[in-house]
């Protein structure tokens, strides 16, 4: 099972092979508070790491998404957009889009579970 | 930054302190939609001691207070709070505000926290050639605002049975261990509730008294913005500002044309003629929400903007309040939002998001 690794903006990754799951941290979701409408790319679209690729509203604001990595999107969680407090109730397994991405798979720039949490307090 | 005489109380609930119009106010104890169904459908309890009080007295008070305001302030006593607009000679909205009629020669003016040292001193220009003092008495009041359809049964039981027979915008004094509380049967939710004023010292015993021992809901600013929302209830540099008048955002009911006031010219040429932006309601028919300062589009262009919006539990929807060309203000009528850089459809509706729960 492959570590998340964690974003400077709040996001998360989850690399699996040639795959990997995008989603936002729990710092995140608590500072967003009740999330009530994710805005997401098509399937297609693609990105290069930091490019803002959808968006996140809760009651209060927007805020944008930013892409810890490059890729493909090659699904979106469509059961988000029917119930957008999924996030806010399990942030770390909710992901939001999946993406193809370029192997060996650069994430040195991304900050470990044990570094996020340092930051993000 | 300020802090209000309750800044300990918000910290120990574990409240998110946010800057708001200078003083760290809390945001949310707990989640803006869990505070704002509490005031929905029990009680909730703000801290709004940021807001400004402004005492003005003296022998030509009340014929100052009717020039500075739009709406007709009966000689005091009286037993009703006013609500009006001070306007500038264009008519132009330099804010919004309660009054209190105190007494024969005596006026009580809450006004936003955001303007209140634009508005004392707004007023201090306005008053030379009358006999009266202007008083600036924000750091010596503190204020709550009790809210929800519970808050009644919570008053009378504390200060008895005369405070259940007020209605909407009526106030009274209680005794408070000694100590004079204002409590005015008003609120900012759209729902029944009261707001309580006294010195600093008083509005923390009280908020400790609902808290511990009521059990009542603390609640930020967070639903606050949300519960004015959805009664549709204007909120200064939103709906209202110094480049909008009253008979654009809807307050025509505020303004009377029958006593004079400053901007009254201004204000009477544009009713003739009819205002050329009107305030509506938005239901938002494609995907996003529309926020503050989004701008409204019809037959490719700007017609306006969008001054609040929110996705509110209990709505199918998206809506907004957004100020618009007044051609394209009828009901029914089909605009974009620019929700980012992509046009988004929106209908125009009413403002009636709520029936408002006012014990008239």
């Amino acid at each position: 099972m492959a570590e998340l690794r964690f974003s400077n903006t709040h996001e998360w990754v989850k690399v699996d092979g040639k795959e990997a799951l995008v989603g936002i941290s729990d710092y995140a979701q608590h500072s967003l508070g009740d999330v009530v409408f994710v805005d997401l790319p098509n399937v297609g679209d693609t990105f290069s790491a930091g490019d803002e690729f959808g968006a996140i509203e809760s009651v209060k604001a927007a805020s944008e998404l930013n892409i810890p990595i490059g890729g493909k999107v090659i699904a979106v969680n469509d059961a988000l957009l029917d119930h957008p407090e999924t996030i806010n109730k399990d942030p770390l397994s909710t992901w939001l889009i999946k993406i193809e991405v370029a192997t060996p798979v650069d994430l040195s720039h991304l900050l470990t579970p044990e570094a996020y949490e340092k930051i993000a307090k | 930054m300020n802090k209000t005489g309750l800044y300990d109380q918000h910290v120990r609930l574990g409240a998110q302190m946010v800057p708001f119009a200078g003083y760290l106010m809390p945001l949310q104890y707990t989640s803006i939609t869990q505070e704002h169904q509490a005031v929905r459908q029990a009680v909730g309890l703000f801290d709004v001691s940021h807001m400004g009080e402004i005492f003005i007295k003296g022998p030509e008070s009340h014929a100052l207070v009717n020039q500075l305001l739009t709406n007709i302030v009966p000689q005091g006593p009286s037993d009703k709070a006013i609500y009006g607009l001070l306007c500038n000679e264009m008519g132009f909205v330099i804010d919004d505000l309660f009054v209190y009629p105190l007494g024969k020669d005596e006026y009580l003016l809450i006004v936003n926290a955001s303007n209140a040292i634009k508005d004392e001193a707004w007023i201090r220009i306005q008053s030379h050639a009358y006999d009266v003092t202007i008083d600036s008495a924000s750091n010596r009041y503190g204020q709550l605002a009790l809210q929800g359809p519970q808050a009644e049964a919570i008053i009378i039981e504390k200060f008895g049975s005369t405070f259940g027979q007020l209605r909407f915008m009526q106030y009274a004094f209680a005794d408070f261990a000694g100590v004079k509380v204002l409590i005015s049967r008003s609120g900012y939710t759209g729902e029944d509730g009261y707001e309580l004023y006294a010195d600093p010292n008083t509005i923390s015993k009280l908020w400790d008294y609902f808290i511990q021992e009521r059990q009542v809901t603390p609640c930020g600013l967070g639903c606050r913005d949300t519960l004015r929302f959805e009664g549709a209830l204007s909120l200064y540099g939103h709906e209202i500002d110094e480049n909008t008048t009253p008979l654009e955002a809807g307050l025509k009911f505020a303004v009377k044309f029958e006593k004079d006031f400053i901007g009254k010219a201004a204000l009477q040429t544009e009713f003739e003629q009819g205002p050329s932006r009107r305030l509506v309601g938005l239901e938002i028919t494609g995907r996003g929400i529309a926020r503050a300062d989004y701008e409204v589009f019809a037959d490719n262009q700007k017609i306006g903007r969008v001054t609040t919006g929110y996705m509110l539990s209990g709505h199918e929807r998206p809506l907004a309040l957004a100020l618009i060309d007044a051609r394209y203000a009828e009901i029914g009528t089909t605009l974009d939002v620019i929700i980012r850089n992509n046009p988004v459809s929106a209908v125009v509706r009413d403002t009636k998001f709520m029936d408002k729960k006012y014990k008239r």
